[in-house]
C-alpha cells in the first residue's frame, strides 16, 4: 500500500516567491493617477506648490492610518478614531486658547484623552467580549458628543501661535537637504550592515546586483522627493511627523515581538492562545495605541486648521481605513504593511486634491474613492483567487 | 436489476496523499452496508465522492444510480437522486425549533407564504415515528440532548421527498447505549420501508448487528466486501487494520522512568455556557521519560481534559495539577509553557498553523521572547535558529519564506512540532499528532518521537488510532465519557486493540 502513496509534494509555486505585485500595483496606481489628474489640469496638478499641499493634506489621514492599521492587523476595527481626534483637537484648544494654559501641557492632556477613549475600546473588546464594531462605534457617537456638549458646539479658534510649527511650517531647505542626506545614509547603512552580519553567520543573501538597486532606488526617492519639496517651501513640518511615526511603527511591526503578536494573532487567535500569547492583553495595547495616534492626528489637524470644533473630521476613520484596505491590509487580519497604508493615505488624498484642483462637485470625490476602494480590494482578492 | 448505487474505481487525489485509489462500492436496495476502516483509511472521503461535496471533476472513476451513469457537480444534484448524508458533526440550527429544523431548506409554502400548520402537523409525525419523548414540534433543538439531536437530524434526512439512499457517518459517536438502541432499531424499519442505507462507524459490534454487508477500506483502498454472516469480528479488525504494525513503529528502546513527572487529580472540566460536565474527576500520571498514550472515542473529553489542565480557555477545568511533585497552577498556557509543559493541538487548521505566516514565523512565534536583543528581535538568530530546528524534523519546505499553507498536513504538522520543541520543553503533549496525514509522514513523526524520548523529553499522546496507540505507548490510559477507565502497561505487548476498545467504549468484561 505504501508504495503507491504519492512523494510528498514540494510546492513548486511557492519555491520562488512571487513578487509583490500588490506593492508594484499601488505604485503604478499611484503614477496612473497623477498622470490623469495632470493631464486634465494641464499641468497644475503636478506642480511643486500642489505635490506639497497634498503631502501635507494627507498627512492626518496617515496618523490615523497608521495607528488604525495594528487593530485591524489584529483582525478587529476602530471607528472611533476621527471622534478621538477632534476631542484631541478640542481639549486642546479648549485649555490653551480657552483657559489659558500652556500648551506642552494640554497636548499632554489630549494625548492622555486619546489613550483612554483606546483603553475604553479595548477593554470592552478584549476583556467584555463586545463586538468591536459596537464597542467602537458606540465610542465614536459618544466621544464627539462629549465634545460637542464641552463646547456647545461652539468652534474654538485661533490655536495657540506655536501649533503653527506642526499646522503650516516648513523645514528650511539647507536643513531639508541635511536631513535627506542624513536619511539617505542611514538606510543605507542599515542595508548593507545587515547584509554583512548575515553573511558573517552565512546566512542567505540577495545578490549583490538587487542590494545595489535597492540602495539607488531608496537614494532616488529621497533625492526625487527633496528636489520637488525644495522647489516650493522645503519639507512641510507635518511631513517629518508623519515619517518619524511611520519609521518608529515600521520597526515595531516588523522587529518587536510586540508587533509580531499582532500579525499573528490576526492570523490565528486560537493558536497564538495555545502558544502562551495574551491576546486580551495585546489587544488593549493595540486600541491605546489607536487611541493615542488618533490624538496626535487630531493635534495636527486643529494645527492646520488653527481651530478645533466638533464637527470636524466627520468621517475620517472611513479614509483611514480605506487607506489601509488600497494598502493591501486584509480586514480579515494578519496581511498589511504600514508602507502601503502610507501609499494608501495618498491615494485617497490624490484622488481629492486632484478633484477640487478640477474643481468637481464634492459628491464625486466619494463616488470615485468609493469605487477605487471596491476595485483596490477586489483586484487584491481576484489575484488571491487564482 | 441493478444495485441502487455502485461505484466504479474511484480515484480521489489531494496534495502529496491518493486519498481514494481504485475504489470499488456496491450498495444493493435495502441493505445495510457498512464501511469500516481505521481513521485516515478514507471513508469520509468516499462519502463526500458519493453525495457531491467533490464535484465528478475533482476525482475519476464512475458514479452510477440503477445502473445509469451520474455525474453530481453539487450536493443538491445528488440529493436530487435521492441521496441524503448525516455527518458526524450535527449541522442542526440550536435557536431554532424542531420544526423550523426538519423543514429548513424545503419549506412548505404557499406563495412565499410558510406554512405553518401543515409543518406543524407532519412534524407530529415524526415525532411519533422516532419515538422522540418528550419532544415537541416547538422545542428548540439547543434544549435537547445529544441523542435527540442526532434522531432530529436523521428525521430530517428521510423527511425529504425521495430520499432513498441515507448515509450516516459515525452516527452513534456521543450516543448512549438506549439512544443506541432507539436509532438501529430506526435504522431497521427505514431498511424496511425501502431505504438503503450506508453506515460508517468505528463500533464493530453495532456494525455486526446492524448490517447486511461491510466493504473495508485501509489507506484508500478497498480491502474487500464481504457479508456479515460469512465474517467474525476478528477477522473483520484484522481486515482493517492489515498491515504490519512492526514496520510502522520504531522500537521502543527508551528506558521511562518511575518518576511521576506531571500527576492530575480530581480534574473537572465544564463547558461555559452550558455548564455541562465534559470531564467527571479525571486523574492520571504521566512518568518521566515514556510515550504514555490516550485512548478513547470521539467525545470521550480527551482533548477538552487535556487542553484545560494545559490551560487552553476553551473550557473551565479545576483540580490538582502537581508538577515533579510541587503543586502547579496553570491559568493560561504561558504558565504551563514556562514549567516546561507544551501541547500541540489536534486542530491543525484551526488552533495549530497560522495561515498568514511563513514557515519560519510559524516555528518560533512560541517561544519568540528568546529571541529578543534590545528592544527587538534578532531576526538573524531566529532565522538560524528555526533553519535548524526545521531541518532537525525533516521537515519538506523549499524555504523558511514559504507560507506554511503552501506545506503539505503532514510538514505543517512537523512545524507545530518545532514550534513547540523550540524552548526548554519536558513534557510534550501530541493531541492526534498524525490526524489526516499520509502513511510515510506517519512514520516520520513517529521516528520523531522515540528521537524525542531518547533526548529526555516525556510525551502524552492523545490519539483516537489504536494501533497507533499500542505501537508507540509505553503505557496508556483510556478515557471514556469524561472518566479514567485505568492506565494500562503496554511494554510486555499485553495490550491488545479489543481490550482498549472495550475499555473505551466502557464495558466491564467480568471474569473473562
Amino acid at each position: 500500500m505504501a508504495g503507491k502513496i504519492a512523494k510528498p509534494h514540494t510546492a513548486d509555486s511557492a519555491a520562488k516567491p512571487k513578487p509583490d505585485l500588490h506593492r508594484y500595483m499601488m505604485i503604478i496606481a499611484l503614477a496612473v493617477i497623477w498622470i490623469v489628474f495632470t493631464a486634465l489640469t494641464n499641468g497644475t496638478y503636478f506642480t511643486p506648490r500642489n505635490l506639497t499641499n497634498l503631502f501635507r493634506q494627507a498627512v492626518f489621514t496617515a496618523i490615523l492610518a497608521t495607528g488604525i492599521i495594528s487593530v485591524i492587523l489584529l483582525g478587529y476595527i476602530d471607528l472611533s478614531v476621527a471622534s478621538t481626534a477632534v476631542l484631541a483637537g478640542g481639549v486642546v484648544g479648549i485649555m490653551t486658547t480657552g483657559g489659558g494654559l500652556p500648551l506642552w501641557l494640554a497636548i499632554i492632556c489630549a494625548l492622555a484623552c486619546g489613550v483612554l477613549v483606546g483603553l475604553w475600546n479595548g477593554f470592552w473588546i478584549a476583556y467584555q467580549n463586545v463586538p468591536a464594531f459596537i464597542a467602537t462605534m458606540a465610542s465614536m457617537l459618544v466621544v464627539r458628543a462629549m465634545l460637542l456638549g464641552i463646547t456647545s458646539g461652539v468652534t474654538i479658534s485661533p490655536m495657540p501661535d506655536a501649533l503653527k510649527v506642526i499646522g503650516f511650517d516648513f523645514l528650511p531647505a539647507p536643513i531639508g537637504y541635511a536631513l535627506a542626506v542624513i536619511a539617505a545614509a542611514t538606510a543605507l547603512f542599515f542595508q548593507w550592515n545587515d547584509r554583512k552580519k548575515k553573511q558573517a553567520l552565512g546566512l542567505p543573501v540577495k545578490p549583490v546586483g538587487q542590494e545595489i538597486a535597492r540602495s539607488v532606488i531608496t537614494v532616488a526617492i529621497i533625492a526625487a522627493f527633496m528636489a520637488v519639496m525644495a522647489q516650493y517651501r522645503g519639507i512641510p513640518n507635518a511631513l517629518i511627523i508623519i515619517i518619524v511615526l511611520s519609521v518608529v511603527f515600521l520597526y515595531i511591526q516588523n522587529s518587536t515581538v510586540f508587533g509580531r503578536r499582532i500579525y499573528a494573532i490576526g492570523g490565528n487567535s486560537k493558536a497564538c492562545q495555545l502558544a502562551g500569547i495574551n491576546i486580551r492583553r495585546t489587544t488593549l495595547a493595540v486600541y491605546a495605541i489607536s487611541g493615542l495616534l488618533a490624538a496626535v492626528a487630531g493635534i495636527f489637524l486643529s494645527a492646520r486648521l488653527n481651530s478645533a470644533s466638533s464637527t470636524l473630521a466627520d468621517g475620517a476613520e472611513m479614509d483611514a481605513i480605506a487607506a489601509c484596505v488600497i494598502g493591501g491590509t486584509s480586514m480579515a487580519g494578519g496581511i498589511g504593511t504600514i508602507g502601503g497604508a502610507m501609499i494608501g493615505a495618498v491615494v485617497i488624498q490624490s484622488i481629492q486634491t486632484g478633484m477640487n484642483v478640477l474643481n468637481t462637485p464634492s459628491f464625486w470625490q466619494n463616488i470615485v474613492k468609493g469605487l477605487v476602494l471596491l476595485v483596490a480590494v477586489w483586484f487584491d482578492i481576484s489575484r488571491k483567487k487564482k | 436489476m441493478a444495485a441502487i448505487l455502485e461505484a466504479r474505481g474511484i480515484i480521489k487525489l489531494f496534495p502529496g496523499v491518493r486519498a481514494l485509489d481504485d475504489i470499488r462500492f456496491t450498495l444493493e436496495r435495502q441493505q445495510i452496508h457498512a464501511l469500516c476502516g481505521e481513521n485516515g483509511a478514507g471513508k469520509s472521503t468516499l462519502i463526500k465522492v458519493l453525495c457531491g461535496v467533490y464535484p465528478h471533476t475533482e476525482y475519476e472513476g464512475d458514479l452510477l444510480i440503477d445502473g445509469e451513469t451520474v455525474q453530481f457537480k453539487t450536493i443538491a444534484d445528488a440529493e436530487k437522486k435521492g441521496i441524503a448524508v448525516i455527518h458526524q458533526e450535527l449541522s442542526l440550527f440550536n435557536q431554532l425549533s424542531v420544526t423550523e429544523n426538519l423543514f429548513v431548506g424545503h419549506e412548505i409554502q404557499r406563495n412565499g407564504i410558510l406554512d405553518k400548520n401543515a409543518m406543524t402537523k407532519e412534524t407530529f409525525k415524526w415525532i411519533d415515528w422516532f419515538n422522540l419523548d418528550g419532544v415537541t414540534p416547538s422545542s428548540l433543538v439547543g434544549d435537547l440532548g445529544v441523542g435527540k439531536q442526532q434522531l432530529i437530524e436523521i428525521a430530517r434526512a428521510v423527511r425529504q421527498p425521495g430520499v432513498r439512499i441515507l448515509i450516516l457517518d459515525e452516527p452513534t459517536a456521543s450516543l448512549t447505549e438506549n439512544e443506541t438502541e432507539l436509532l438501529l432499531g430506526i435504522l431497521q424499519k427505514l431498511r424496511k420501508e425501502g431505504t438503503s442505507i450506508i453506515y460508517v462507524s468505528h463500533k464493530l459490534d453495532e456494525v455486526m448487528r446492524l448490517c447486511d454487508r461491510i466493504t473495508v477500506l485501509r489507506d484508500g483502498a478497498t480491502v474487500g466486501s464481504v457479508s456479515t454472516n460469512a465474517i467474525t469480528q476478528d477477522q473483520l479488525v484484522h481486515m482493517m487494520v492489515g498491515r504490519e504494525i512492526e514496520d510502522m513503529y520504531p522500537p521502543k528502546d527508551t528506558a521511562p522512568t518511575a518518576e511521576v513527572l506531571l500527576e492530575i487529580r480530581d480534574y473537572n472540566v465544564f463547558e461555559y455556557v452550558t455548564g455541562k460536565q465534559l470531564v467527571k474527576n479525571a486523574g492520571l500520571a504521566v512518568r518521566r521519560g515514556e510515550i504514555m498514550g490516550m485512548y478513547g472515542l470521539v467525545g470521550a473529553g480527551r482533548t477538552e481534559f487535556i487542553s484545560t489542565v494545559y490551560g487552553s480557555d476553551q473550557y473551565k477545568g479545576s483540580g490538582k495539577v502537581l508538577w515533579k511533585g510541587k503543586p502547579l497552577r496553570i491559568n493560561t498556557p504561558v504558565e504551563a509553557l514556562n514549567a516546561g509543559i507544551a501541547y500541540c493541538t489536534e486542530d491543525r487548521k484551526e488552533a495549530g498553523i497560522i495561515p498568514t505566516m511563513d514557515v519560519g514565523e510559524n516555528t518560533t512565534i512560541e517561544f519568540i521572547t528568546g529571541f529578543v536583543k534590545g528592544l527587538a528581535i534578532d531576526k538573524n538568530a531566529e532565522v538560524m535558529r528555526a533553519s535548524e530546528q526545521v531541518k532537525e524534523l525533516s521537515v519538506k519546505t523549499p524555504s523558511l519564506a514559504t507560507k506554511i499553507v503552501n506545506l503539505s498536513g503532514g510538514n505543517q504538522q512537523k512545524v507545530l512540532l518545532a514550534r513547540n520543541l523550540l524552548g526548554d520543553i519536558e513534557l510534550l503533549i501530541l493531541d492526534e499528532p498524525t490526524r489526516g496525514i499520509d502513511v510515510g509522514a506517519k512514520q516520520e513523526i513517529y521516528s520523531i518521537m522515540r528521537r524525542l524520548v531518547k533526548k529526555g523529553i516525556t510525551i502524552l499522546m492523545i490519539s483516537s488510532e489504536l494501533p497507533e496507540v499500542l505501537g508507540m505507548s509505553d503505557r496508556v490510559c483510556v478515557m471514556h465519557r469524561g472518566q479514567i477507565m485505568g492506565e494500562l502497561d503496554n511494554r510486555n505487548a499485553a495490550l491488545t486493540q479489543e481490550l482498549l476498545m472495550e475499555k473505551a467504549a466502557g464495558i466491564e468484561r467480568g471474569g473473562a
